[in-house]
């Protein structure tokens, strides 16, 4: 049975090849590769193909790797709360409160910290909580305390601090959009009811900007907990996450199939909480024209 | 009728820009109000001064005897009706209806209650349960209206409420607008750049230009005793014709080229007896053209079709009449029998002293 396209079917489907292709080869595949190698094990120097559920079984029996997402989904949560809770008064503080010409210059300003690279960004950052750094000496000097402190580097804490900098911009931009959407005449319908300004924004302003602080939340959260730079860098012994526990089964163990079980455990985590977020956005979305 | 709302020397400024200039204002419980005028003539910064949304720059506004100048909005006794009607997109109708009832001391099977009733009095009972995206213009107009009467406020503002609506429909809520207001008996003070929507609806109509008064009357004064040429260019049709008028004792003796001569009282001169050269203005429909047979009743003069304009149920000619430099509009009823005329017609048309307007 020949199946017969019109010709406008034909362009798109020209139009489509190319990217199609290529998300193919560099999404599909890799995705399905890392699943094949979770369900296989590692002999010595080869890989053992046959199917197994060793790998699992393994990560189900081994409380560090429960502990290491455990923590990285603790940390992942940490930071999306303090980069969208620091996020939206800066967002809303464009939205509402600055001159409508100059928000494009607003919005140049907070994208500067990705005028540089991330790896520098979180030296900076170690330069500024180090222990002979800015803060510590900056606090010494001034006689507020004696010691350096030493609960903001090579810990938790500075991971948190690190990553809600850099993820700060992903978070305000789609907080002011949704802010930006919202028709102003609205604020002044509700005041006009008898709503107090408080009032108006909690019943109005911010469940209609629930979108857009869903949108930050996947957008800080997902990434986070893939992150291996910073707490490499920034956690120290006790700041270890799940994604450098995945880097070192692949690179420095050797094990890749345990690093890809790994891998599926820590998308399947985020699959879930995403999953939970964007139910959340839908109830928002609902009833939105 | 007591005063409602009083504005003494209202003054607004933004920077330079002089929005509103001194404007004395009294406006009646009960009462049907408009602000008429084109667009940028402070009609809804007025409105919005009313409400508390804007500040006075200088003095009171003065809502039931008590001085609003530091009573923000939600705490004035006036609820507004917006342009775009304001009506919360994540909230359905029955939510939006009952938004501002929270502080009311209400239980929820009373609220539910005066929900229903809002709904009824605005024809859209049943509707409670939609969303907010589901509904027309008309009925999101609606919905504006039961949430800002449910409150049961001393007047009810209305900004340009029926602008987006089509024709059809606006002429529709026009009569359903009265009939509440009738209903509930609230002060509405509606404002609008139609001026037809004003002529229908309103009790009293304050006419505005660039930030002041220019004219406060009822309709039917507003629109046969325009008190200057502006108020009578914006309301309704008017042709205007340069002459010559002389005092006598009891009003002027007035010599309206290519149409004759009369004897005027003083009433027909808003700005008092003016002398030399005036403006006087004639409205179309107080103009007739004379067919075959057809008799004037007071004064008549040779003319020209220079233009038709077929309406349905009016025929508007601009007819030419020697020494006048414009064409004069007449409108005219298609009566049975009655023939539209064609351009270049020799006709006679009739006027009549008493509807003429002089400046």
């Amino acid at each position: 049975m020949a199946t017969r396209f019109s010709s406008e079917q034909k362009r798109t489907m020209g139009l489509l090849t190319a990217p199609f292709t290529y998300a193919i080869l560099l999404l599909a595949v890799p995705l399905l590769a890392i699943v094949l190698f979770s369900f296989w094990t590692q002999d010595f120097m080869e890989v053992n193909t046959t199917f197994t559920l060793d790998n699992y079984r393994e990560i189900a029996e081994k409380p560090i790797y429960f502990s290491l997402l455990q923590r990285s989904l603790f940390v992942s949560f940490c930071v999306t709360l303090v980069t969208v809770v620091l996020a939206y008064p800066v967002a809303y503080f464009v939205s509402f409160k600055v001159q409508p010409s100059r928000k494009s210059l607003w919005l140049f300003l907070i994208t500067i910290p990705f005028w540089t690279s991330y790896l520098i960004r979180v030296f900076l950052w170690k330069v500024i909580l180090g222990y002979n750094g800015v803060i510590n000496s900056g606090l010494i000097n001034l006689g507020i305390i004696e010691e350096p402190l030493t609960f903001i580097l090579y810990n938790v804490n500075a991971v948190i601090i690190t990553l809600a900098h850099a993820f700060a911009p992903f978070a305000i931009l789609p907080i002011f959009v949704a802010l930006e959407k919202i028709d102003r005449s609205l604020l002044e319908a509700s005041q006009d009811l008898g709503e107090s300004k408080l009032m108006t924004f909690l019943r109005v302003t911010l469940p209609l900007s629930m979108p857009g602080l869903v949108a930050a939340v996947l957008i800080v959260f997902i990434p986070t907990i893939g992150d291996y730079v910073t707490p490499e860098l920034m956690g120290g012994a006790g700041g270890k996450l799940i994604a450098n526990m995945i880097q070192v089964q692949f690179l420095q163990l050797n094990n890749a199939p345990l690093g890809a079980a790994l891998a599926i455990v820590a998308m399947l985590s985020v699959t879930a909480i995403s999953l939970f977020f964007v139910f959340l956005n839908r109830r928002w979305l609902r009833g939105r024209s | 009728m007591s005063a409602l709302i009083q504005l003494t020397a209202v003054q607004k400024y933004y920077g330079d820009y002089h929005a509103l200039r001194d404007i004395n204002l009294t406006i009646n419980e009960g009462e049907f109000f408009s602000l008429l005028g084109p667009s940028g003539c402070g009609k809804t910064t007025l409105l919005r001064t009313i409400a508390g949304f804007e500040g006075v720059s200088e003095g009171a506004v003065m809502i039931a005897g008590k001085d609003m100048s530091d009573v923000p909005p939600n705490l004035r006794p006036t609820n507004m009706v917006f342009q775009s009607y304001a009506i919360f997109p994540h909230l359905s109708v029955a939510e939006n209806v009952a938004f501002g009832l929270r502080k009311s001391g209400m239980g929820k099977p009373e609220k539910a209650a005066a929900v229903k009733d809002a709904l009824n009095m605005v024809g859209l009972d049943g509707y409670g349960d939609r969303a907010a995206h589901a509904l027309s213009g008309g009925q999101r107009q609606r919905v504006a209206l039961a949430r800002a009467l449910i409150l049961k406020p001393k007047v009810l503002l209305l900004d340009e409420p029926l602008s987006a609506l089509d024709k059809k429909m606006r002429e529709h809520m026009q009569v359903e607008l009265i009939r509440l207001q009738r209903a509930v008996g609230i002060t509405f003070i509606l404002v609008t750049h139609d001026q037809e929507e004003a002529l229908v609806m309103s009790d009293r109509i304050a006419v505005m230009f660039e930030g002041e008064i220019g004219q406060l009357a009822d309709p039917e004064s507003l629109y046969r005793r325009p008190n200057s040429r502006r108020v009578a260019e914006f309301i309704g049709k008017m042709n205007f014709i340069n002459g010559t008028a002389s005092a006598t004792d009891e009003g002027a003796k007035l010599l309206v080229p290519g149409l004759g001569k009369c004897t005027i009282p003083a009433e027909q001169f808003p700005q008092g007896v003016t002398t030399g050269d005036v403006a006087i203005g004639i409205r179309p429909e107080t103009l007739a053209v004379l067919f075959e047979g057809d008799k004037a009743p007071r004064f008549e003069a040779e003319a020209v079709v220079d233009e038709v304009v077929y309406y349905g149920d009016m025929t508007y000619y601009d007819v030419r009449v020697a020494e006048v430099e414009k064409p004069l509009t007449i409108a005219m009823k298609n009566l049975i029998g009655r023939p539209v005329l064609d351009v270049g017609a020799k006709t006679r048309i009739a006027w009549d002293e008493r509807s003429l307007v002089v400046f």
